[in-house]
């Protein structure tokens, strides 16, 4: 995200975010990849949990979920028993691992709404979100499978932008706010 | 299965084996032996259990041949836990690696905690569709390993000892030789990378009584020639991130928050913990001590607070009663 306020000359900063206090100065956040219960079990622990609902009841703070980040944005989960406390965020069903375990992760293109050419996109033990409602809207689709979504200032991908140097979906992001 | 054309996929990519590993980044990955312990590891907040038959300690203890664990227990926690399952193959043993990705275990610890099953060659992970992490003591062992496939690279430590100074000292040595890389020049940084092939030079030479050129096929189906090429090419990439072009995880001898904090400050980017979580008084206290601190592994105060009460670490055993050929750490090359 650095990169893109760099190349882009635009203002703003990322910034590392360990602790609740770190949230107050931050106008929108990236919840990254990694592991759906260890994310969740940090953001409660820590008070994040909280602090982040607040800000969403008050509707001033972007989200932008990959991977297990999008599993945290839905609404209900396929997996009712996880050990997972979402933030309901966008009106989605969200499955984990849909794809199974990490011998059937892959890289793939897919195109997506509002951007010309298409995107590579990297799928790790991905999420797929498998049924939509309300305001959410459908950004892409690998195949049949919904991978992208959006609703109001959230946006949630199945994929993992982070690992590839195309920087659209950053871009994509920032515009949102 | 979803529907997807699966022609137009591409698996076991490096892009997806060290995204994988990627994911793991400032995590712990814990050492369980059974479901209930898989269960506690996830409660407690792992990134990723290691399924094994007996902690490194039990290992050390029991002695005889450690082999790869029964794919019963493994698959009873991959049923269990949500968080991706690891479990451990003997070095160079590529059959173990082949039965375990069949499992469907989502990364193979090619480990010297393990006896080798071969003198002269570790496993190719470039075959394989899932990642593998290696041991290292040092800068070359780290590329040998990264060059043969490895996702994600963690130090050797002395596993099942509880005691942090091997695990130290190899990081160190892979961090001071990097920087080292900074300023080498071109000519330099080739020689080292020379260096660093000479351990497959070493097994051909044992194995065939010849000498080898740049055509000769010195691992699997690579020539000495691209070999060398390869090597170098890692080092220098090396050179200019300063640091490995895989995630790097601290291993062998992590007993308390504190250690597992102090690993992450000297450089590591996650933790594996062995012996250490349920070879303690407290097993579930501990495993949460120790996320806690390798997520805060720069804030005192959380290492200070998360340390209180947890009852007794693992006794730990000094390295220097440890009779040489002992050593796990020494196991590889």
């Amino acid at each position: 995200m650095n990169r893109v306020f760099q190349e882009d000359k635009k203002k703003g900063k990322a910034i590392l975010v360990r602790q609740s206090k770190d949230i107050d100065s931050c106008d929108a956040l990236i919840i990254p990849g990694g592991e759906s219960t260890t994310i969740s079990r940090i953001l409660v622990n820590s008070g994040m949990y909280d602090v982040i609902r607040e800000r969403m009841n008050n509707q001033d703070i972007a989200l932008m979920g990959t991977c297990a980040g999008c599993v945290l944005l839905a609404k209900e989960l396929t997996d009712t028993k996880a050990d997972v406390k979402l933030l309901e965020a966008i009106d989605m069903l969200v499955e984990r691992n849909a794809f199974g375990r990490q011998k059937e992760s892959f890289e793939q293109s897919v195109q997506i709404k509002g951007l010309t050419n298409s995107y590579h996109a990297v799928f790790i033990r991905a999420p797929i979100i498998t049924k939509t409602w309300g305001d959410c809207e459908i950004l892409s689709k690998a195949g049949k499978e919904i991978v992208m979504a959006r609703q109001k200032s959230y946006l949630a991908l199945s994929f993992h932008p982070e690992l590839t140097d195309d920087l659209r979906i950053h871009r994509f992001f920032l515009e949102m706010l | 299965m979803k529907e997807l054309d699966i022609t137009t996929l591409r698996h076991g990519t490096d892009l997806v084996k060290r995204g994988f590993s990627k994911m793991q980044k400032g995590g712990v990955i814990m050492d369980v032996t059974t479901v209930e312990q898989a269960k506690i590891a996830e409660k407690s907040g792992a990134v990723a259990v290691m399924a094994l038959e007996r902690v490194p300690a039990d290992i050390r203890a029991h002695g005889g041949v450690a082999r790869m664990a029964d794919p019963t227990i493994i698959k009873e926690i991959l049923n269990t836990v949500s968080i991706p399952v690891m479990a451990k193959a003997r070095i160079g043993h590529f059959v173990e690696a082949q039965a375990l990705e069949a499992l469907g275990v989502d990364m193979i610890d090619e480990s010297e905690v393990l006896t080798p099953a071969d003198p002269f060659y570790h496993i190719d992970k470039r075959c394989f569709t899932i990642p593998f992490v290696c041991g290292c003591r040092n800068l070359g062992e780290a590329t040998r390993r990264i060059w043969e496939g490895a996702a994600m690279i963690r130090t050797k430590g002395e596993a099942g000892t509880g005691n942090i100074i091997e695990a130290v000292r190899h990081q160190r040595m892979v961090t001071r030789m990097i920087s080292t890389l900074k300023t080498m020049p071109t000519v330099k940084i080739q020689k080292v990378a020379d260096a660093y092939c000479q351990s497959y030079i070493t097994s051909y030479k044992t194995l065939t009584d010849q000498n080898v050129d740049d055509k000769t096929i010195v691992f699997s189906s690579s020539t000495y020639g691209v070999l060398k090429k390869e090597v170098y090419d890692i080092l220098k990439e090396i050179k200019q991130l300063q640091r490995l072009p895989v995630v790097n995880f601290a291993a062998g001898g992590v007993a308390t928050p504190a250690d597992a904090a102090l690993m992450m400050q000297i450089g590591s980017d996650g933790v594996f913990v062995g012996s250490g979580i349920f070879k303690s008084k407290n097993p579930e206290k501990r495993a949460k001590a120790i996320v806690e601190a390798v997520a805060h592994f720069d804030e005192p105060e959380t290492i200070a607070d998360v340390s209180k009460n947890l009852g007794d670490a693992m006794l730990g055993i000094e390295i220097s009663s440890i009779p040489k050929d002992q050593l796990l750490q020494e196991r590889g090359w």
